[in-house]
């Protein structure tokens, strides 16, 4: 079995986690962490593929990762923002509980 | 041009101004009302003596003595119309009189009508009156002075149904202005033909007016289809708006009616001013009303001074006739009134303006004196107006009846009275007339009838012993005027009235006395004024064309008048209200005719009224059934329509939409489920197509 391969289904598995991790759980801050894990899953598979990709020596990968983190760092900003901002509307973080955008 | 020419305008704005304010007063405000109405028309009345001070200037400076001033009013298609007012003798004259007769009369009915409870809203109709009887005189234009001759008579419909709870008073003011309108429908035509044909309605327009040469002789050069001239037919149409006014025959019958309204207003109204503006009118168009075709110098009468004549005679000898026979004390006196305007009208159409003027003048004095007389003993005897029972009021009311005794006299035309000088006048004129000789024996009739019924209704109220018994005071208590009055003085005792009621009788007395010294034969200064010719002092003057014998057989008329008069009602004094008149004794049959005033009222009834009320009732039946009919037919087959519709829309159209409607929201309900707000569930539905896609492509890459 290649590296790549091994990266790659490490990066599959941490991915299920995530998934899993966000569409089980009912608080919305734990399905957020859910989420973080999927996208540094993404995050693995781009330096994975840099590493063992024809062009190893240009710093494409690199610094897509690098993008891609500070992406999800702002969007767990705003996420956790949004949260707080719910938490404070509904008293809850339940997500059962939060259905208004029910049509 | 003067400033009275130029500012003419005021003296009937005054009153208006006055009628206005009190219009808006409340109705407590007596003495702003009687205040502002005397006020102003004083001041009128000075401003009319300055008029009159600016004509007799330039006449004594030899210059013309007509003035006019024009304005433009408003412009339709090319042309301009004008309004404007005139200031020539005729003017000044009517103006003096009207003023002052009215000032009298105004504070007269301050003392007659103290007890009314709409006091303010009669002195507001009393100076619309003024005002627009004012404008009649000084308008140089036929549409102004139309426009005012319909607010008088509104006024006069105003004012006879002052009293509008008595329905008497609300029929005479309705008969009042409807015969009236009669006459002014071919007065208005006459009006209209005459702008077709001259293109003007100012009366003088420096050579433009419609009654100067220029318009006079195109109209005479023109000939209707039906034969008559032009000018013929204009003068006759106008003439009829003067019968109307005037309460000339066959449409006098409003006049006596009119005497439902106050006695000053009778007075103000119905004798002295109103009922003159169609003399008046037939005065102001003189020119017009005297053109014929024929040749200039040879003494000629043109058709319409013949109709005006004949009228003129017909009515004074109708009047005369009638008024023997009445027993309402103003009755009477409206039946003299309907006489003495034939009298103007003959003397207008035998003699001339200054002849028919003449006598409107003493008349307009003489008669507003009767009508305050006849008032002040209404307002003595607490409101009693039949001379059956009145009686013996010559001791209780000293003044009024001083007063009285000048004016019947005047009427009559004792002689040296001024009712002497003017009726002679026209007797005279009518006696040289070059057509007919008749209407000279018929105003000579109406004269020996005039002093008979004066001295029979004098008799009857002043002398012998009063007949007034206390069941007839209280019978009188429908009129409301007795009402007031017994209230006030609830003994109900015959007594003189205030000064304020006689001091105007006093006044008016004088003027019925002298007035006449202005146009005898022998210094006619009247007729020079009027007519603008020399004057001069000439006591010859009685000796020539036959001045003297006309004199001296009226003279004999009117002294075989009163000896009639007091021959019947004078040598044995009337005793009872009951007693049978003396002269009714004679002949009853007659003398019934007479009482019902030949009866014209029924046949009018008869005739006019029924046909209107038949076409009336015509006019109903056919709106009733036919047009209505029609109506409700269409009406029908509406509805029928609009139930077709609601049927189609409601079980074709409407079931189609619902059907849509519904299958749309069902869709909605469907698609509604699948939002159902949990985000999880989108995040599940998410990553379930991941995995299928997932699977898909592992499935492809093996294969």
């Amino acid at each position: 079995m290649s590296p790549l391969s091994g990266y790659l289904l490490l990066s599959a598995f941490l991915f299920s986690i995530g998934l899993a991790g966000a569409l089980t759980r009912r608080n919305a801050i734990l399905v957020l962490i859910g989420i973080e894990l999927m996208l540094n899953a993404a995050n693995l598979n781009f330096i994975a593929f840099w590493r063992y990709g024809p062009h190893p020596e240009a710093l494409t990968g690199v610094m897509f990762a690098i993008f891609s983190i500070s992406v999800a760092a702002a969007e767990a900003a705003v996420g956790l923002s949004i949260i707080l901002a719910v938490y404070r509307h509904s008293r809850t973080t339940n997500l059962d509980q939060l259905n208004s955008m029910k049509g | 041009m003067n400033w009275i020419v130029r500012n003419l305008w005021l003296i009937p704005a005054l009153p208006l101004f006055a009628a206005g304010i009190s219009a808006l007063a409340k109705q407590k405000n007596r003495a702003l009302a009687a205040g502002l109405a005397i006020g102003s028309m004083g001041i009128s009345f000075l401003l009319a003596l300055c008029a009159f001070a600016h004509v007799l200037a330039l006449r004594s400076g030899g210059q013309a003595t007509q003035q006019v001033f024009n304005f433009p009013w408003f412009q339709f298609g090319n042309d301009w119309l004008s309004l404007g007012w005139v200031l020539n003798p005729l003017t000044a004259v009517m103006l003096v009189m009207v003023t002052f007769v009215g000032l009298l009369i105004f504070i007269f009915s301050v003392g007659y009508m103290e007890h009314d409870e709409n006091f303010t809203r009669f002195f507001c109709f009393l100076a619309l009156f003024a005002s627009a009887m004012l404008g009649v005189i000084i308008s140089n234009s036929l549409l102004l002075l139309f426009m005012c001759w319909e607010i008088v008579g509104l006024t006069s419909y105003l004012l006879i149904g002052f009293w509008y709870f008595k329905p008497s008073a609300a029929a005479a003011a309705k008969k009042a202005f409807i015969t009236t309108r009669i006459g002014d429908l071919p007065f208005f035509l006459g009006i209209v033909w005459l702008y077709s044909q001259t293109g003007t309605l100012l009366f003088y327009n420096g050579g433009a007016g419609c009654l100067e040469p220029t318009a006079i002789a195109h109209l005479l050069s023109q000939t209707t289809t039906i034969g008559i001239g032009v000018a013929t037919g204009i003068a006759l149409l106008i003439f009829c708006g003067a019968i109307g006014k005037s309460g000339q025959f066959p449409l006098h019958v409003w006049l006596p009616d009119a005497m439902e309204g106050p006695t000053p207003v009778s007075a103000l109204i119905h004798a002295a001013t109103m009922v003159a503006a169609g003399v008046f009118l037939v005065a102001r168009v003189y020119p017009l009303m005297s053109a014929h075709g024929g040749v200039a110098g040879i003494l000629t009468t043109s058709t319409a001074l013949q109709a005006v004549t004949w009228i003129g005679a017909i009515t004074a000898l109708f009047g005369s006739l009638v008024a023997v026979a009445q027993f309402d004390i103003k009755r009477i006196l409206a039946y003299s009134t309907v006489s003495q305007l034939g009298y103007m009208m003959m003397g207008l159409g035998v003699g001339g303006v200054a002849v028919g003027m003449f006598h409107l003048i003493t008349h307009a004095f003489f008669k507003a004196l009767l009508f305050l007389g006849a008032g002040s003993i209404i307002h003595g005897c607490s409101g009693e107006q039949d001379i059956r029972k009145m009686g013996g009021i010559r001791k209780l009311m000293p003044i009024t009846f001083a007063t009285y005794a000048v004016a019947m006299l005047a009427l009559c035309g004792f002689p040296l009275f001024s009712g002497f000088w003017s009726k002679d006048e026209i007797l005279h004129a009518a006696h040289h007339w070059n057509i007919s000789q008749l209407p000279y024996y018929m105003g000579a009739f109406a004269a020996l009838l005039t002093a008979f019924y004066m001295t029979r209704q004098v008799f009857y109220v002043f002398a012998g012993s009063s007949r007034l018994t206390q069941e007839s005071t209280d019978a009188s208590h429908a009129d409301p005027h007795a009402h007031a009055a017994d209230h006030h003085h609830s003994s109900g005792a015959i007594h003189e009235s205030p000064a304020v009621m006689t001091v105007p009788l006093a006044l008016l007395s004088v003027f019925a006395l002298l007035l006449g010294f202005f146009g005898t034969p022998a210094w006619p200064w009247f007729q020079s004024f009027l007519d603008d010719s020399p004057l001069a002092l000439n006591f010859g003057a009685f000796g020539e064309g036959g001045i003297l014998p006309v004199m001296l057989i009226s003279s004999l008329i009117v002294f075989l008048g009163l000896g009639l008069g007091w021959y019947f009602y004078g040598r044995r004094p009337i005793v009872s209200a009951e007693a049978p008149d003396a002269v009714g004794k004679l002949s009853p049959p007659i003398f019934t005719v007479l009482g019902h005033a030949f009866y014209f009222d029924a046949l009018y009834g008869a005739t006019f009224i029924r046909l209107n009320t038949l076409l009336s009732k015509i006019s109903d039946w056919l709106d009733r059934w036919v047009w209505n009919g029609a109506v409700k037919t269409i009406t029908s087959l509406v509805f029928g329509f609009a139930h077709l519709d609601n049927f189609l829309d409601t079980h074709v159209v409407n079931s189609g939409f619902d059907e849509g409607c519904e299958s749309v929201s069902l869709s909605g309900q469907i698609l509604s489920r699948l939002q159902a707000g949990r985000v999880q569930g989108y995040l599940k539905i998410v990553a379930g197509a991941l995995i299928v896609f997932t699977i898909l492509l592992l499935w492809k890459a093996r294969a």
